[in-house]
């Protein structure tokens, strides 16, 4: 039987970051006049796979195809001349240039060899009316744009280059729900006009609105394709997960159902669109996790307990009283007491070119110092302790800090706060590109701190790792807490399902 | 429409240079002696035009998020060459001045080069070509001297029907010729777009490389033809460290004043034009003022600060502190 060829095809495509598999011999299938939705959860290859699409990485192995021809892209702009546009999740618009700038940016219309302006206003007015955004001035500086007109702006951009396919990586997270809807009967209209789309999204609903067929990714690959409204949420879901686990957990301690002294609370924290009405308790010896897909408000949560952002709203209890935490050293002072493993170690926890000893002692040089002069006998105690307690693999203390290995990097990060005996501990995705012997150190460290009594609030894009280290754990899904699980609820089903925020997914038990 | 809002938006760094410079200027004029005659007004010009050529050269390196500490060398170098060349029959003076501003080109596509392919910071990459290109000065005219074809220079510093100033007329075609197609091109949209987000424009297909070494390389043609002007009021070249370092620090002040951001992706060559002629003004008003010149570098410094402090107080409003350092 013969077989159409399909309008873009990639087979056995393969992409490694450093040691980690990014997608893993992956096919993908693309059909005009068809909006595809790409599923998966956190890591499962989905954005590796668009950025290959647009030419942002190149492929290790496989081949891209289309119209049956091998193809190659060596740049977004590559691609974008092969007919394929992407709206990618960090908006790619130049904030000092006007609206209209911006959407003919890859292709201006030219007269005499210069930027027809006219011309650039007319695409534009016409781009802007086709994405349903006349609101928009193709004049407005897109630095003055809020960010839900940025990504109609964004939408406006790639339509005017006149796409065969379409990419839209969740490029409706940040709409507000009646630019949703304009958004979708666009979209429909295109898929009508026989535009291939590729949607990616993690609301179930507006994939069961859109969608026509269904690929779901896990670990790297494609691991079913299915007609749109063939399967249940609960089947879906099922496809998701299934990693095999390959982590050793320390055990929790059995906890009856008393409470236990609260030590950090917030009340009602809310910042910008990004956290809405944040309530939460962390008691003393208490690990508690926060879950989700990426880009909940996780991160910001943590930044806004550790005095990062401005003009935050609602409460923050330690110990019962209100304190008002206006910057990092007002969160690490000794009344408060916080500490906080950041996301990016290389630009926001190390000072890389600086020597492992100076790092190791940069968050506590107020007590390792009298009079402004560093006590350096002192410091080499408080250094070797950590080495010791952190089991830190470094040639030396002397070594630039850039110069260790991934994991032994983090335990620098971790334990330069450790010095200052935390009793608040926030940590944000820490398990992040690490062996997974350290993870599993780091795993047992954890639970070792608040055996001691700290408090510890961890963010993992990993739900093995927050049902494995976790007490508890507190599922977000657009800026506020949509679940709390706790005990035997903290299933991988149970955690993807509130993370995706359907709503049959708490009442059902599935073996794991 | 609401189109002339938009316009004005855009438009703010450089109408507040032009307000600070008439008020200025109206200050020093109701001040001086003489009045608005021809006189000062042609003196007055030719000052600023020097300034404005180099502090176009700026502004453009510093659209595209970069800086040039070697405009000021290239401006000296090209006075050296042109102490040189321009003499002679009209034709031969032509081929000269077409010399002087080849130099220019070629200093730029040098800086370019070092900065884009060679991927070293614009601070460090202008330092090292800055000192050679004043190496070469230095071999060229390490003494005053030098001549020049002295019919052309005098018709470019002089007067056009006795009132309008030729320098100000040729500073307006340098635009016109320069400056606006810049702008309108795809290359300048490139270049401002590098500018205001590396990342973004990248990832849009834009040709950034093409635009960041455009603007190097009008920089030094633009530098080149200060360093021609300069030629033609002094009617000599010569290897000076202090016009070298002054003008290099005067044009990062004239494009501050000018409403170019130092972070790039911002302002007009415009507006740095008549940052250069307020900067100008500023050491002319101790004149008239009847002020010891000993305090020009004060007072120049305090006009300074407060230019760059207005344009932080964006800084402000940030609601992220992270955003502070990136």
């Amino acid at each position: 039987m013969e077989e159409a060829i399909p309008l873009f095809q990639m087979t056995g495509v393969s992409k490694r970051y450093g040691g980690v598999r990014a997608l893993e011999a992956a096919d993908l299938a693309v059909e005009p006049g068809q909006i595809q939705a790409i599923l998966g959860e956190n890591g499962a290859g989905k954005s590796t796979l668009i950025k290959i699409m647009s030419g942002v990485v190149a492929p290790d192995a496989g081949q891209l195809m289309m119209h049956g021809q091998p193809v190659s892209f060596a740049s977004p702009a590559a691609a974008n001349k092969a007919g394929i546009a992407c709206i990618f999740q960090e908006l790619s618009l130049i904030p000092d240039l006007s609206v209209a700038d911006n959407i003919v940016i890859s292709d201006p219309p030219k007269r005499f060899g210069m930027i027809d302006r006219k011309a650039q206003r007319r695409v534009a007015e016409e781009a802007l009316r086709r994405a349903g955004a006349e609101d928009i001035h193709p004049a407005a500086l897109v630095a003055d744009l809020p960010l839900s007109r940025r990504q109609m702006v964004e939408i406006a951009k790639a339509l005017a280059r006149n796409p065969r396919i379409l990419i839209l990586d969740e490029a409706t997270s940040a709409l507000t729900a009646a630019d949703v809807t304009k958004v979708f009967s666009v979209l429909k209209r295109l898929r009508a006009d026989g535009m291939a789309l590729l949607f990616i999204s993690h609301r179930m609903n507006e994939i069961a609105e859109l969608a026509d067929v269904c690929t779901v990714f896990r670990n790297g690959r494609n691991v079913a394709t299915y007609a749109a409204g063939t399967r249940t949420d609960n089947d879906v879901v099922e496809m998701m997960i299934g990693r095999e686990y390959s982590h050793v957990f320390p055990a929790k301690p059995l906890r009856g159902e008393a409470a236990l002294p609260p030590v950090l609370e917030c009340r009602q924290l809310s910042w910008t669109n990004r956290l809405r009405d944040i309530s939460l308790s962390v008691g003393a010896g208490e690990v508690v996790g926060l879950g989700g897909l990426d880009g909940q408000g996780q991160r910001e949560l943590l930044l806004a307990l550790f005095g990062v952002l401005r003009g935050c709203t609602g409460k923050v209890l330690i110990d019962g009283k209100a304190v008002s935490i206006s910057s990092p050293v007002t969160a690490r002072s000794h009344a408060v007491g916080m500490a906080l493993i950041p996301e990016d170690r290389k630009t926001e926890g190390l000072l890389l070119p600086m020597s492992v000893r100076e790092n190791l002692s940069f968050s506590s040089l107020d007590r390792l110092s009298r009079w402004g002069i560093i006590d350096r006998a002192a410091e080499q105690i408080a250094n070797d302790e950590m080495l010791q307690l952190l089991e830190i693999k470094t040639a030396g203390l002397d070594i630039p800090a850039g110069a260790l290995s991934g994991g032994n990097q983090q335990k620098v990060v971790i334990a330069k706060w450790l010095m200052r005996n935390p009793r608040i501990i926030l940590l944000n995705d820490p398990t992040r590109g690490i062996d997974v012997g350290t993870k599993q150190e780091l795993y047992r460290l954890l639970r070792r701190l608040a055996d001691r009594g700290a408090s510890i609030l961890f963010y993992s894009t990993d739900y093995d790792e927050l049902i494995g280290c976790c007490d508890r754990v507190l599922v977000f899904y657009d800026g506020a807490i949509r679940r709390e699980l706790a005990g035997e609820e903290m299933t991988e089903h149970a955690l993807v399902a509130s993370a995706l925020n359907i709503p049959g997914g708490k009442a059902t038990e599935v073996r794991v | 429409m609401r189109d002339w809002r938009y316009w004005l938006a855009e438009q703010r760094g450089t109408l507040i240079a032009v307000a600070i410079f008439i008020a200025m200027f109206i200050i020093y004029i109701s001040n001086h002696q003489a009045g608005l005659t021809a006189n000062v007004v042609n003196t007055a010009a030719n000052k600023g035009t020097l300034l404005a050529l180099v502090a176009m050269a700026q502004a453009l390196v510093v659209i595209t998020a970069g800086i040039d500490l070697s405009v000021g060398t290239i401006f000296v170098l090209t006075n050296c060459v042109a102490s040189y060349v321009i003499t002679g029959n009209p034709f031969e003076t032509a081929a000269g001045v077409a010399l002087v501003l080849l130099v220019g080109l070629l200093c730029g596509a040098i800086n370019g080069a070092i900065v884009i392919y060679g991927r070293l910071q614009p601070i460090v990459a202008t330092i090292g070509s800055g000192a050679v290109f004043f190496g070469v000065a230095l071999m060229l005219r390490p003494l005053p001297g030098g001549t020049v074809n002295e019919t052309l220079a005098d018709a470019m510093t002089g007067r056009i029907f006795g009132f309008m100033p030729a320098s100000l007329l040729m500073l307006a075609a340098i635009v016109a010729v320069i400056w606006v197609p810049f702008r309108r091109s795809v290359i300048g949209r490139a270049a401002y777009a590098a500018g205001s987000s590396e990342a973004a424009a990248y990832m849009s297909g834009v040709p950034i490389r093409r635009g960041k070494f455009a603007a190097y390389v009008l920089a030094g043609l633009l530098a080149g033809i200060g360093g021609l002007f300069l030629t033609f009021f002094t009617y000599s070249g010569q290897a000076s460290t202090s016009s070298a370092s002054t003008y290099t620090l005067f044009s990062i002040a004239a494009v501050v004043l000018g409403g170019v951001s130092l972070y790039g992706g911002k302002g007009s060559a415009v507006g740095a034009i008549f940052g250069a002629f307020a900067f100008r003004t500023i050491g002319d008003l101790m004149f008239v003022f009847d002020l010891d010149a000993l305090w020009q570098p004060l007072f120049q410094g305090v006009i300074l600060l407060l230019a760059v402090s207005f344009g932080a107080i964006g800084l402000l409003q940030v609601r992220n502190r992270l955003e502070w350092f990136r």
